[in-house]
């Protein structure tokens, strides 16, 4: 394993579409910054966009805007988001979308060249190939991409991430990437809970499995504040397939159970959580499956129907040609996911500021790894790219020449042996026996889907001890080539994010959120909880301490930031 | 495991150093063994046709494990520029073919 140092002015951490965003926008700001991304896999390909996507569902179609944007997402949250971020993310949505559809996106149009409106903020588009096209604009900018390149840890000197280490599993490298500031967009978790589907199909789920939370646990290990961890995220997917329910959902599919009953009818506030809940419920009482009932369905509606779910989950039409359904009259069954972490759908992740820095100075995060504004999507990732670039290029600016003629020999030496010594070890475990462990603890006592996801303190606490007896075990691991010690360092990922769960599932004494955060024992929600669950973990000792953060209204924050919220959006031009 | 890569057809991409599926795949599960591609890690594949699509021979399909019910149809990609021909091949012979883009 060769050592390579090198040096960049700002590195971004992962390669999806927050970080695709982010690199671009900062060599636009300056076209001189060297900007280097490291993707685990291949920027081309990586991410959730690797299979593509059929709509943006992050934009405001005409009646919409910010004020509204942030109505609606607090509301679907149960008040409790952060009003600032969620805001500017509302600012910037249309200007995003308008610039990828520059750089080649196609975005379906009606006879009057308007985009065709799938609902108040969703518009329907050809993404097959999305992740293809920003690849392309990261290219063209002069960005510096290193590809099958996995970080692995920051590097700190004196409180200040300057860089990270990261392994490049194909060329057998161990780079030391010293950068005056760093992005994190690496995304969420899955893989935490057990999966909807097991043996060879263990990885036929909704997010990507091999998003494991690696700037999660970067973070947790650094001693950054964390968000709303215990706001989890659980998707309601076409059963087996995992396939996405929106595309029924607004093709005028009804969620029915067994009996035929539409059982959102009982209920009176239909939020995206309320609408697993109740399928969860229907479940629990005997009245299951549900469906997502569409009715009878014209040939040419069907095959409208496949065309826009190939180029994003093709595999829900491979179902159907396999079992030669005639599909006239469609009805799928539906189901809740694993529960996942992920700050794009909820709000788990770096506590940040208006800004996108973090609470490790030289340290922005955007997108899935960035908490605090649920439900910003693919578009709402690249606004938090361009306003965490931005950020970052004003801050490396101000910095001393030198900057980067860091001494950081002993954090090399202690990093690489680290690596070293689990690809050493004679004898150990194998990381995917002890990612079994990690699941079924998680699925049994922290609720996971066969449990109803329902939550309660006695089960949580037993889930820690178990924890901590596998972290015990965690030193056991072993690896045989570099691509075996990528699955080890996945692992302790996730082991790392699943123990700072545990500790906001625990901590949060009442229930916010149905499904996502149901507390058996406290079962109702309550007005003094609106408040955010940040943790902390101290480096040093390793303990997790818990911080209350207040919740405020966005003219809270306008009424107490250092600058106008105006002179803010002037200046990132949004 | 829910790509099948064709030994028949695949021959390894030899103009790279790395086989086409295997630079893409978006959780590092192919690797070149000689001259052919190999799926490395079958269980944790995602489904999500990356390598289909950018197998220059269309030596890979896509396939449903019978832990979700498959029954065998096999889909192949072929892409250019303008547009995609998604093929799904049943193991009765019978063929459909979706065209996007």
């Amino acid at each position: 394993m060769e050592k390579k140092i090198i040096k960049t002015d700002l590195l971004v951490i992962g390669g999806g579409a927050a970080g695709c965003y982010a690199a671009v926008t900062a060599r636009r700001e300056d076209p001189e910054l060297k900007v280097t991304v490291i993707e685990k896999a291949h920027i081309e390909r990586s991410g959730c966009l690797a299979a593509g996507i059929n709509a943006i569902n992050a934009y405001l179609n005409p009646g919409e805007t910010p004020e509204s944007y942030l109505h609606y997402v607090k509301n679907d949250s149960y008040g409790l988001v952060r009003d600032d971020l969620v805001y500017s993310i509302g600012r910037g949505l249309n200007k995003v979308t308008r610039e990828v559809e520059d750089w080649g996106l196609k975005i379906l149009k009606d006879e009057n060249g308007n985009y065709l409106k799938r609902s108040s903020r969703s518009i329907k588009i050809e993404g097959e190939n999305f992740k293809e096209i920003l690849a392309a604009k990261v290219e063209r900018s002069g960005v510096q991409v290193l590809n099958k390149t996995a970080a692995l840890n920051y590097i700190k000197k004196d409180g200040r991430i300057c860089g990270a280490f990261a392994l490049n599993i194909k060329e057998d490298k161990f780079y030391v990437i010293k950068a005056k500031a760093v992005i994190c967009a690496t995304g969420g978790a899955a893989g935490i809970y057990e999966p909807n589907n097991s043996g060879q199909a263990k990885h036929k789920m909704w997010y990507p499995p091999f998003n494991t939370g690696a700037g999660y646990a970067m973070g947790i290990r650094a001693g950054a504040e964390m968000t709303t961890f215990e706001m989890r995220f659980v998707a309601l997917r076409v059963k087996d397939v995992i396939a996405p329910t929106g595309s029924f959902a607004f093709a005028g599919g009804q969620q029915v159970n067994e009996q035929g009953e539409e059982y959102l009818k009982k209920y009176s506030r239909i939020t995206t959580a309320m609408r697993l809940y109740a399928t969860v419920r229907e479940n629990k009482e005997g009245r299951g499956p549900c469906y997502l009932d569409l009715g009878h369905l014209e040939a040419e509606k069907k095959e409208k129907l496949a065309q826009s779910l190939l180029g994003m989950c093709p595999g829900i039409v491979l179902k159907w040609e396999d079992s030669q359904s005639d599909l006239s009259e469609l009805k799928v069954e539906i189901e809740g996911t694993e529960p996942y972490i992920v700050g794009g759908h909820c709000q788990s992740g770096y506590w940040i500021d208006l800004d996108r820095s973090t609470s490790l100075p030289g340290l922005f995060a955007a997108g899935d790894v960035a908490g605090g504004s649920p439900k910003k999507y693919v578009t709402g990732a690249f606004v938090e790219g361009e306003i965490a670039a931005k950020s970052a290029v004003k801050e490396i600016a101000e910095l001393p020449q030198n900057f980067l003629n860091l001494n950081i020999s002993e954090l090399i030496t202690n990093e690489y042996q680290r690596v070293k010594s689990v690809l050493d070890k004679p004898e150990g475990i194998e990381a995917v026996r002890l990612e079994e462990k990690l699941q079924q603890i998680m699925e049994n006592y922290a609720g996971g889907r066969t449990q109803y996801y329902e939550l309660e303190a006695s089960k949580l606490k037993q889930a820690r001890s178990k924890l901590k007896e596998l972290k015990n075990e965690s030193k056991m691991l072993k690896a045989e080539s570099l691509r075996d010690f990528l699955a080890v360092q996945e692992l302790l990922e996730r082991i790392d994010v699943a123990e700072v769960l545990l500790e906001h599932l625990l901590y949060r004494e009442e229930t916010r959120w149905p499904a996502y955060q149901s507390r058996v024992d406290f079962s109702e929600r309550k007005k003094e909880w609106r408040k955010f669950v940040n943790s902390r973990q101290n480096p040093a000792s390793g303990e997790i301490e818990i911080i209350e953060r207040e919740y405020k209204s966005l003219e809270e924050y306008a009424a107490f930031a250092s600058r106008s919220q105006e002179d803010f959006y002037l200046e990132y031009n949004l | 495991m829910a790509i099948k890569i064709d030994q028949s057809i695949c021959d390894g991409c030899p103009d790279y150093q790395e086989g086409r599926c295997e630079r893409i795949c978006p959780g590092n599960l192919i690797e070149k063994e000689g001259e052919k591609a190999e799926m490395k890690r079958p269980a944790e594949c995602w489904d999500c046709a990356a390598c289909v699509k950018a197998c220059p021979r269309n030596a890979i399909s896509l396939y449903l494990p019978e832990e979700v019910g498959g029954r065998g149809t096999k889909l192949k990609v072929q892409q250019n520029k303008k547009r995609s021909l998604w093929i799904f091949d049943r193991e009765d012979g019978s063929r459909k073919v979706y065209k996007t883009g």
